[in-house]
């Protein structure tokens, strides 16, 4: 087709995901939805880290994100553990719902 | 010329289920959306010759994770919240700061594109990948790979404590 895929093809679509990711985290009200924009962020950083593992033929990236994917799942678990608490308290997972500290 | 195609195509699944979780109105449609994102990650992990990851990715992230989302999901039973607004109030200023983030990450690559030069291509090394990987993970990397045991560990009686009703 066009050009051969090279590494900085996978570092713009690393990039373009942790944007699409951020504006999920920042523009939703919903809490369990903000979470799994969260996820979409790790994913991207895990592509720009076996992107590079591949370029520099180490397998540091790779190792890296392993690591990566192992503190995401104790996120997410931790994260919706909290979140079931919260819901249990404030019956919402909106999150301009949840306003108990404003003054 | 097959490698493009895959490519594209996976990228396209990835950019698409992204685009899809952060806009779809039902919680549910978002963790759908999410599956479809994070399998074509997997199969760009496949492209990238990172096979263990391919599988780590579709066992842990898919078979684990967002079937956890399901699960809290349909916990905290998100019928009504599919009727009221996605978006928060203050929506523009938000999504004005991720284009212009955007725009300069467009602007600064493509007018230092001269001297932003990617480090030379290594050599590649001869064996599998899982062998290279567990060698690595488990010679240079033990402390990392004992301390993440741990902090599965932390997390496992953390997300318990959480979520468990207290003995009122």
């Amino acid at each position: 087709m066009l050009h051969p895929i090279t590494t900085t093809h996978y570092l713009v679509l690393s990039a373009a995901l942790l944007l699409i990711g951020t504006l999920g985290v920042l523009l939703r009200r919903n809490a369990v939805v903000i979470m799994m924009s969260i996820e979409l962020i790790l994913n991207a950083v895990n592509i720009n880290l076996i992107a590079f593992s591949e370029h520099l033929k180490t397998l540091n990236g790779q190792v890296f994100a392993i690591f990566v994917i192992t503190v995401a799942v104790a996120e997410a678990a931790v994260g919706l553990g909290i979140l079931i608490a919260l819901f249990r308290n404030k019956e919402t997972v909106l999150i301009d719902e949840i306003d108990i500290l404003k003054w | 010329m097959l490698d493009t195609v895959l490519f594209y195509s996976f990228a396209l699944l990835t950019l698409v289920g992204a685009i899809l979780t952060v806009s779809l109105r039902n919680a549910v449609h978002c963790a759908i959306a999410l599956i479809t994102s994070l399998a074509g990650v997997a199969g760009l992990f496949l492209l990238q010759k990172a096979e263990f990851l391919f599988a780590v990715q579709i066992v842990l992230y898919i078979g684990g994770i967002t079937v956890l989302f399901l699960f809290v999901i349909m916990l905290v039973n998100l019928d009504q919240t599919a009727k009221q607004a996605r978006y928060q109030r203050h929506w523009l200023v938000p999504l004005l700061a991720v284009i212009g983030t955007g725009g300069l990450f467009v602007g600064f690559l493509t007018r230092g594109r001269d001297t932003l030069a990617l480090p030379a291509p290594g050599v590649a090394e001869a064996g599998g990948n899982i062998e290279r990987l567990s060698d690595l993970l488990f010679h240079e990397y033990l402390v990392p790979f004992e301390v993440a045991s741990l902090l599965l560990l932390v997390a496992i009686v953390g997300s318990v404590v959480m979520a468990k009703k207290r003995a009122d």
